[in-house]
């Protein structure tokens, strides 16, 4: 029993230094971004600061309009890129759940290949920039790439063949119901932890998403937040908007550029940090069952 | 007869409702993923915007002749994959350890506390990561220079153009967001072991460290293979954003940042040689494709209801 005992302190104490460890670079840009700037530029980022200020966050709160923009579209891109992807992920895992549909091996088989062999980045940018002419779109940042993966189809697919049995689908059958209406009134309502799960991943995905942004967006109208963070990681400037640009010309020179930069990221992390606690169950739930079988 | 036939019309149409709610997933995946596919014989032509994807002259093995002869093909296929083996290594060595410490801490609070927080770093964006890294690498204000080295009376290091340091720093970041997600996994493999085993080898007085090294890790060694081969059949693929984000896509850096996804990204988007670019994707795809093929045979001999097929 002691021992066991002192096992579980060091196995603790270990711990304990790990979470510190990985949440120390959060709480660096964090305090940065409340560090005024002389004392930034004398000392650099750290984690006990000479002055404390806002001018970073008022600074934005100018710039306002930029960011107001960036979030709309990144909250525009998520929640629509998230419930369209779970209608045609369901849609598709359900009939190759069913025993007694006969084309389900070859479906099944038609969706795994997708995992398997990829056809490269090169052929797929050319295909949609030059046949679908999706550049500078805000479909550019929805429908390449996450809309419907092999790995979620499966997961649900997975889902209705474990947990809702046939007998329900043949009692509804009787009953004079038709596919559309078994999908939509019977299977949906029984998937929900795991469209749950399948919508947490994806919206994630979505939120942190950069690289379609990066290949098919040029437009600062259709910035999401995660395009605004590398383009003023690359220039500062990026922030302020085109017009307040040239009305405040060489007015740019007392901007509070290095904290700024953390504050934005401090912004961009903020949803995620903000629903966090809330999904954190079903994150773990989806990390196991994703990996168990997947 | 007729009820014959109306039944028979029937079984053939049965099909037909599911397929069509099957069907806009699977124009989607032909779309997203088939066409594409077909696509890879943009590599074995000379591509020009001007003629297009179909006038553009046919160069046989004229981009993969160049692109092997560069010193580029040996410096991405040797970063990308000297970088997952190291991946592999030690993210399962330390995801390991961190799963057997919370399992022996069992159900208590603070081992969700400790889940919670070690799960945040996976959440983020290689973006957002991108802008912590600097905020400790910068060389004028970044913590690294201006906190440990000046107090440590050592000279200020540009870091992001000196090359020695970064394939620590690359494997440091990954452990830093990856630890918590694989955590997670080795947990559930270990909370699958039955109790009673670590029961009898207790009233045995088998101390903590033997039930440790004489049952969980033995326990864990489908799950750890099974991983592991999974992890090597995509060997030839990187994270892209830890490649190009964390090192802000800095050219002084290529040596020891270049892996294939990165390349083919630069070829296609910064130096427009597509033709380059899809001969280093394809060469990426059909390697790729063997090397799952492969790790999935094995899996199947080792441990066949872990395989993917």
């Amino acid at each position: 029993m002691t021992e066991s005992k002192s096992f579980n302190r060091v196995a603790t104490i270990i711990l304990t230094i790990l979470v510190v460890i990985a949440m120390l670079p959060i709480l660096l840009i964090v305090i940065a971004s409340f560090t005024e700037e002389n004392a930034l530029v004398r000392n650099g980022y750290t984690f006990l600061p000479e002055a404390l200020s806002l001018d970073a966050y008022y600074y934005m709160v100018k710039q306002g309009f930029v960011i107001v923009r960036a979030y709309g579209v990144s909250f525009f891109v998520t929640l629509f890129g998230t419930c369209v992807s779970v209608i045609l992920t369901t849609m598709l895992a359900y009939p190759m759940s069913r025993r007694s549909y006969k084309y389900r091996n070859i479906l099944a088989f038609f969706v795994f290949f997708t995992m398997l062999f990829s056809g490269g980045i090169v052929p797929s940018y050319i295909m949609w920039s030059q046949i679908f002419h999706i550049r500078d779109t805000i479909w550019a940042l929805i429908i390449p790439n996450y809309l419907v993966t092999a790995f979620n189809v499966i997961l649900v697919k997975n889902y209705f063949q474990n947990s809702v049995p046939e007998s329900l689908v043949e009692a509804a059958r009787i009953d004079g119901a038709g596919e559309l209406k078994i999908y939509i009134r019977v299977m949906l309502p029984l998937a929900i932890p795991t469209v749950a799960t399948i919508s947490l991943f994806t919206g994630i995905t979505y939120w942190n998403d950069w690289t379609n942004a990066l290949y098919y967006v040029d437009n600062e109208k259709l910035y999401s937040i995660q395009q605004l963070l590398m383009k003023i990681m690359n220039n500062i400037q990026a922030l302020q908007s085109s017009s307040n640009a040239s009305l405040l010309g060489t007015g740019t020179v007392d901007l509070p550029s290095t904290s700024v930069r953390m504050a934005m990221a401090v912004i961009g992390i903020l949803p995620i940090v903000v629903i966090y606690p809330f999904l954190q169950k079903y994150l773990v739930k989806g990390v196991i069952v994703g990996a168990v079988k997947g | 007869m007729p009820t014959t036939k109306t039944t028979g019309k029937k079984k053939r149409f049965r099909n037909l409702p599911l397929t069509l709610i099957a069907l806009p997933g699977i124009i989607y995946l032909v779309i997203n993923n088939y066409i594409p596919m077909f696509g890879v014989f943009l590599a074995f032509k000379d591509y020009s915007l001007v003629k297009g994807i179909f006038g553009s002259d046919w160069s046989g093995f004229a981009n993969f002749e160049f692109l092997f002869r560069t010193k580029d093909a040996w410096i991405m296929t040797r970063n990308t994959i000297l970088y997952n083996l190291g991946f592999i290594i030690i993210g399962t060595v330390c995801a390991i350890a961190v799963a057997i410490m919370m399992c022996e801490l069992g159900k208590k609070v603070r081992v969700k506390f400790f889940q919670a927080f070690l799960l945040l770093p996976n959440l983020l964006s290689w973006v957002v990561i991108g802008f912590i890294v600097y905020a400790f690498l910068n060389a004028d204000t970044g913590f690294v220079n201006n906190s440990i080295l000046r107090t440590l009376g050592i000279d200020p290091v540009s870091w992001y153009s000196t090359t020695g340091p970064w394939p620590a720093i690359i494997i440091i970041v990954y452990l830093w967001k990856n630890i918590g997600y694989q955590s997670i996994v080795y947990m559930a493999a270990i909370s699958g072991i039955d109790k009673s085993i670590y029961e009898a080898a207790a009233i045995d007085g088998a101390t903590k460290m033997q039930q440790i090294f004489r049952i969980t890790l033995p326990m864990l060694k489908s799950t750890v293979v099974t991983l592991t081969l999974m992890s090597i059949g995509r060997i030839f693929y990187s994270d892209f954003g830890l490649f190009y984000q964390v090192p802000q896509n800095s050219g002084a850096l290529f040596n020891v940042t270049q892996t294939i996804d990165t390349y083919v990204y630069r070829g296609l988007m910064e130096l427009n040689d597509v033709g380059m670019s899809a001969a280093a994707g394809l060469y990426q795809s059909l390697v790729g494709f063997i090397l799952v093929l492969a790790a999935n045979f094995i899996v199947r001999k080792v441990d066949a209801d872990n395989a993917l097929f």
